[in-house]
């Protein structure tokens, strides 16, 4: 696993209180995870702080996946 | 009208958590103030509190945890969490678990708070301030709402009837379930859950309080001592944290299902000073006419009460006025009166008071004893009624009244009676 995808699963295991295990790279995060619309505004927010960089809104709206996220944030990261 | 009884009470307060563990120790004539050493005070004139005690939950500690989950705790503000806490008390202790849908329908919440999430409302306008709106979390807004400890509460235990909140600063509290009652009375619901909770043991509250000169100032190394009610040395109140959540239920309702039942609500009664924002009025009449009309509701003259707890924050004016107003109605039988004031306790718990307080009264009349005003060594003025000094005072107890008056000139006054089968 990368060092971004480390990353990742981290803050989703602190932001949505869920076991490690269960955040795999295909892992939703509303319908896997728990989280409501709310809680992934939020982890949107915490990725932007962990990796330095912005996550357009619309860019935000296709992030539904823990590999999503990763994904992106390969791509975008400023501090990866 | 339908008649409205109390069958559950829920508490998190200076003296713990836990209605059992936190009555013995009020009884026993213990304090639940502190030195505050959460956040930095050295520059506040006023450095006490009534601080809850935090610890794994064991031996009347708060457990946040026990109540709400750490990942749910930290997208809302404590006092949330201590409404989450004494309403869960509550509801166990009531036995009442709505299952069908009807059941449900006609099961209401009405939480209230004084002043909501303060400390988050302060982070949140230093994260705002220094990183930008886009850092803002989307938790902030529905974690500080007033009214979202009674969402909170309702999304909980599925509780889909009246849904409502209280703002009456320091009669919040008694404001709640005096209204709760009257949902009850009208036929808005069967069961509410109602109470008030506060979270304001914070760097900005105590700053705020202090600068309206409201607050103790003079017992800072002398914490258990710095709440006096009616006491010459008395300088000011001492703010506490914590939550009081009652379940109140129709009478038959509670019957029918076996309840155990605390007491009933037989009168509330509100008024308003419209004099300043801050200061009682200093004819007490406000004070004088709520109460009046809450013994009218209760259908009792005044000479029939045994027990008052008294809203009594320890401040130089608000002590003596009420005592006055006391005074006036009760007329000639001041002498039997009985008045105490558990702030001396806990301290003055704001939008949670007047629920803490009337939870207090329900226990004075289960346990057939008055609670202690502490700290009452030289009392101020003289008076035929019994201010409780320093040790509780087993009595009979028939009917209790309970005050709470607030800034704004908000005044609410309950009266309960002892239930006999």
């Amino acid at each position: 696993m990368s060092d971004i995808a480390e990353r990742v699963k981290k803050i989703v295991v602190e932001h949505l209180g869920v076991d490690a295990e269960k955040v795999t790279e295909n892992a939703s995060f509303i319908d896997d995870l728990g989280a409501d619309s709310l809680d992934t505004v939020e982890l949107v927010m915490a990725f932007e702080e962990e990796f330095g960089c912005e996550i357009p809104d619309d860019a935000a709206e296709t992030i539904l996946t823990v590999g999503d996220a990763t994904k992106f944030l390969e791509k975008n990261a400023a501090q990866a | 009208m339908r008649r409205v009884v109390v069958t559950g009470l829920g508490l998190v307060t200076p003296l713990g958590s836990g209605v059992e563990t936190v009555w013995r120790r009020l009884i026993a004539g213990e304090s639940g103030l502190k030195a505050i050493d959460q956040f930095q005070v050295d520059d506040l004139p006023a450095r006490v509190a009534g601080v809850i005690p935090r610890g794994d939950g064991s031996d009347g500690t708060f457990n946040a945890d026990d109540w709400m989950e750490p990942k749910e705790q930290r997208k809302v503000d404590d006092f949330i969490v201590f409404a989450m806490a004494a309403a869960t008390q509550a509801l166990e202790d009531s036995g009442w678990k709505p299952e069908t849908e009807d059941e449900k329908y006609a099961t209401g919440v009405l939480i209230g708070s004084g002043i909501g999430g303060l400390q988050g409302i302060e982070e949140a306008a230093h994260v705002l301030r220094d990183k930008g709106p886009r850092r803002l979390s989307p938790f902030f807004i529905p974690g500080r709402l007033i009214n979202l400890a009674s969402g909170q509460v309702s999304i909980r235990h599925g509780l889909k009837g009246p849904n409502h909140a209280v703002v009456t600063a320091c009669s919040t509290g008694a404001h709640a379930i005096g209204d709760a009652a009257r949902l009850i009375a009208f036929g808005d619901a069967d069961v509410m859950v109602a109470g008030g909770t506060e979270s304001p043991v914070c760097r900005i509250a105590v700053a705020g309080f202090a600068a309206c000169k409201a607050l103790s100032t003079g017992f800072n190394d002398e914490p258990t001592r710095a709440s006096r009610p009616y006491d010459r040395d008395r300088d000011g109140f001492v703010m506490g944290e914590g939550a009081g959540i009652v379940v109140l239920e129709e009478r038959e309702h509670a019957i029918a299902r076996g309840a155990k039942i605390y007491g009933e609500v037989i009168g509330y009664g509100l008024s308003g000073d419209a004099f300043h924002i801050t200061a009682p009025a200093m004819d007490g009449d406000g004070a004088y006419r709520c109460m009046s009309a809450a013994l009218k509701r209760a259908g009792v003259s005044a000479s029939e009460i045994d027990y008052i707890n008294a809203h009594g924050t320890s401040t130089p004016l608000g002590d003596e006025i009420e005592l006055g107003a006391v005074t006036r109605l009760v007329g000639n039988a001041a002498g039997k009166i009985t008045m105490s004031s558990t702030k001396s306790a806990i301290g003055h718990l704001l939008g949670a008071a007047g629920s803490v307080e009337a939870i207090f009264s329900l226990l004075a009349i289960r346990d057939q004893v008055a609670p202690p005003t502490l700290n009452l060594d030289n009392p101020s003025v003289e008076t035929p009624i019994d201010l409780v000094p320093r040790a509780a005072k087993p009595m009979p107890i028939e009917i209790a009244l309970s005050n709470s008056f607030g800034f704004g000139g908000t005044n609410a006054s309950l009266v309960f009676r002892r239930h006999h089968a």
